[in-house]
């Protein structure tokens, strides 16, 4: 998949929150199917970086390009309208809503509207059948359990169908992996390896390097705002400046 | 022995959404009754009442409909504090478009509940980025505020307001127009809030920016809900003066501000049918305790807080929970 133009350039975006500069001058191109990691100690800057691609959030300067169009700044729905899906590290589920509940409102989105040739068709089912798909198993009905009484594994599962629901181009994922156990991460980077093969361009954010390693193309590495490195693993991994970002704040 | 409370769930089959099969009349009765008391309570008891009671009825149910669009507000995650804008408004227009045009109630009740459906949300639209409590403010500061524009520039009839408007023709169609208004509010609310529409509405109320990562425009919802919300209380400004006859600068007063919000208090919010009745307790209450004279609001006062401290949940949640389960005692080795 050669392409002539990215389908993701963000060039200098900056944001500072009242001094605290969170994110600084970070530029870094993205092609059609290319899976990114991005690393970075906490506080680094990495949420800030999907909230301002995602328009959460609004660069105090930069420029955020998809699929050559100038989207900096716009409004989140718009943002998703283009293509673009992201979960959140902290999970936002409706908590008193059951699980396939929760799917209804990115079922109910414009953007499917538009891909389903202007009918939403049976949301319910497709929810079911999406939260399949990430692990929710058909005959443990846990689908129709109060999202409120999951645990934290299905939850980042239902963050993660409430993306795909959206049938993205581009999916941002910050810190899926965070907080769930070793084997539930493994039943989960099968998931992501499919997305994959179905061509969608993938952002992960992740501090578990050694799955992120096996699976990412590139990986990014960003400290105290600042892309410190950008290219293969190994690369990456043996550069001064990360070693030094790394071993000074960072033991595993 | 000790013993505990055990509760028991009943008529699953028939509450259940997607399954219709009632498999006895029964069943029926069980699922119809909850919406048949407040049909043949409301419609059925109006002829017997007299003409004193029909008025306070009347008046009921304008606080009710104001009630239960503080109530949808709130369902999207925007507190009102103020439903006199949208009384105000709806009687301003309405007193109007009698007073100056000489149109008939008919035309000038509809034209109220739509032309100030607009002008409300108009109105709000650049706060409604804000949350909670900074909503809430404006809400509160805006009638205040507008009344006190009509005393300074005496348009509108400044103080004096705008007498003469046309009655209705007889008090007890009023009451059934009113009332069917009222029910027809309160089945359409709750029907959409039963929706996928509803459903959004509920998570923006829950989680925003969660709704905003679904690629769903958060303000278009909000300003649609506003709308609603400040169409019912339109309507309920335009009926209310044509019965007063009068439109004026009591129409942005503090009571349709604050009735509605303890209304919903105590009837349980976010069920529509709690603030109905809500108001159809408070409402009549303060009258009763008119004889009081000025102990009243004392009396009021007290029954709001014994109301709030012993039924936080509300008195509609309440019921509808002994309605939908048995309650037994089972002794415990
Ligand atoms: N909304 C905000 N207001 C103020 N400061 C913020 C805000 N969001 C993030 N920050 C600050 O920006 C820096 C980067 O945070 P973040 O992007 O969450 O880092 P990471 O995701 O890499 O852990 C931190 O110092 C954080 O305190
Ligand atoms: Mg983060």
């Amino acid at each position: 998949m050669n392409q002539p133009i990215p389908l993701l350039k963000v060039s200098g975006l900056t944001k500072s929150f009242g001094g605290v500069i969170a994110v600084s001058n970070v530029s870094f191109e993205l092609k059609e199917g290319e899976l990114l990691g991005i690393i970075g100690p906490n506080g680094s800057g990495k949420t800030t970086l999907v909230n301002l691609v995602t328009g959460f959030v609004k660069p105090t300067s930069g420029k955020v390009e998809y699929n050559n169009k100038d989207i900096t700044g716009w409004a989140p729905y718009k943002i998703v309208s283009m293509g673009i899906a992201r979960t959140f590290q902290m999970v936002r589920p409706f908590y008193q809503l059951p699980a396939y509940k929760n799917m209804i409102v990115p079922l109910y989105s414009p953007r499917v509207k538009k891909l389903a040739g202007g009918k939403y068709g049976d949301r319910d089912a497709v929810a079911l059948d999406l939260l399949e798909e990430v692990g929710f198993e058909r005959d443990s009905h846990v689908a129709y359990k109060v999202a409120g009484s999951l645990p934290q594994g299905y939850l980042k599962r239902l963050e993660l169908a409430k993306a795909m629901a959206l049938r993205p181009d581009l999916i941002i994922l910050d810190e899926l992996f965070s907080g769930l156990s070793l084997a539930e991460v493994a039943s989960i980077v099968p998931i992501i390896e499919k997305l994959r093969f179905q061509g969608i361009t993938i952002i992960m954010i992740e501090h578990r390097l050694k799955e992120l390693f096996r699976i990412a193309d590139r990986i990014l590495v960003l400290n105290y705002g600042e892309k410190i490195a950008d290219g293969p693993g190994e690369e990456v991994m043996e550069s001064e400046s990360v070693k030094k970002a790394y071993l000074g704040s960072e033991t595993d | 022995m000790k013993k505990r409370k055990e509760r028991i769930d009943r008529g699953i089959k028939v509450r259940s959404e997607d399954i219709f099969a009632l498999s006895s009349y029964r069943e029926m009765i069980y699922l119809l009754m909850p919406r048949a008391i407040p049909v043949v309570g409301l419609l059925g008891i109006a002829p017997f009442l007299s003409p004193y009671w029909q008025e306070v009825f009347i008046s009921t149910s304008i606080y009710a409909l104001l009630a239960i669009s503080w109530d949808l507000l709130i369902s999207a995650g925007l507190v009102s504090l103020g439903q006199s804008l949208f009384y105000g408004i709806g009687s301003y227009i309405a007193g109007a478009l009698n007073h100056y045009c000489g149109w008939s109630p008919l035309f000038t009740i509809p034209v109220a509940t739509v032309m100030g459906g607009v002008l409300c949300t108009v109105l709000l639209l650049p706060v409604l980025r804000l949350r909670g409590i900074y909503f809430a403010m404006v809400m509160l500061v805006l009638p205040l505020m507008l009344s006190r524009l009509v005393e300074a520039t005496r348009i509108l009839g400044g103080t004096e307001g705008l007498p003469g408007l046309t009655p209705f023709p007889n008090q007890l169609i009023a009451l059934y127009v009113i009332q069917l208004a009222l029910l027809a509010t309160l089945f359409g609310f709750r029907r959409l809030m039963a929706s996928d529409y509803g459903l959004v509405l509920k998570g923006i109320n829950d989680n925003d920016r969660s709704v905003m990562s679904a690629g769903l425009n958060i303000y278009l919802y909000k300003t649609q809900v506003l709308f609603i919300g400040a169409s019912v209380g339109s309507f309920a400004g335009a009926f209310g003066t044509h019965i007063d006859m009068f439109a004026g600068m009591p129409g942005f007063a503090l009571d349709y501000a604050l009735l509605p919000v303890a209304a919903a208090v105590v009837g349980g919010m976010g069920t529509f049918a709690g603030p109905m009745l809500g108001a159809f307790i408070l409402v009549p209450l303060s009258e009763i305790l008119r004889a009081l004279g000025a102990l009243r609001i004392v009396f009021y006062g007290l029954f709001l807080v014994v109301f709030i401290v012993g039924l936080p949940e509300g008195i509609f949640p309440y019921v509808q929970r002994k309605y939908h389960q048995l309650e037994r005692w089972v002794e415990l080795e």
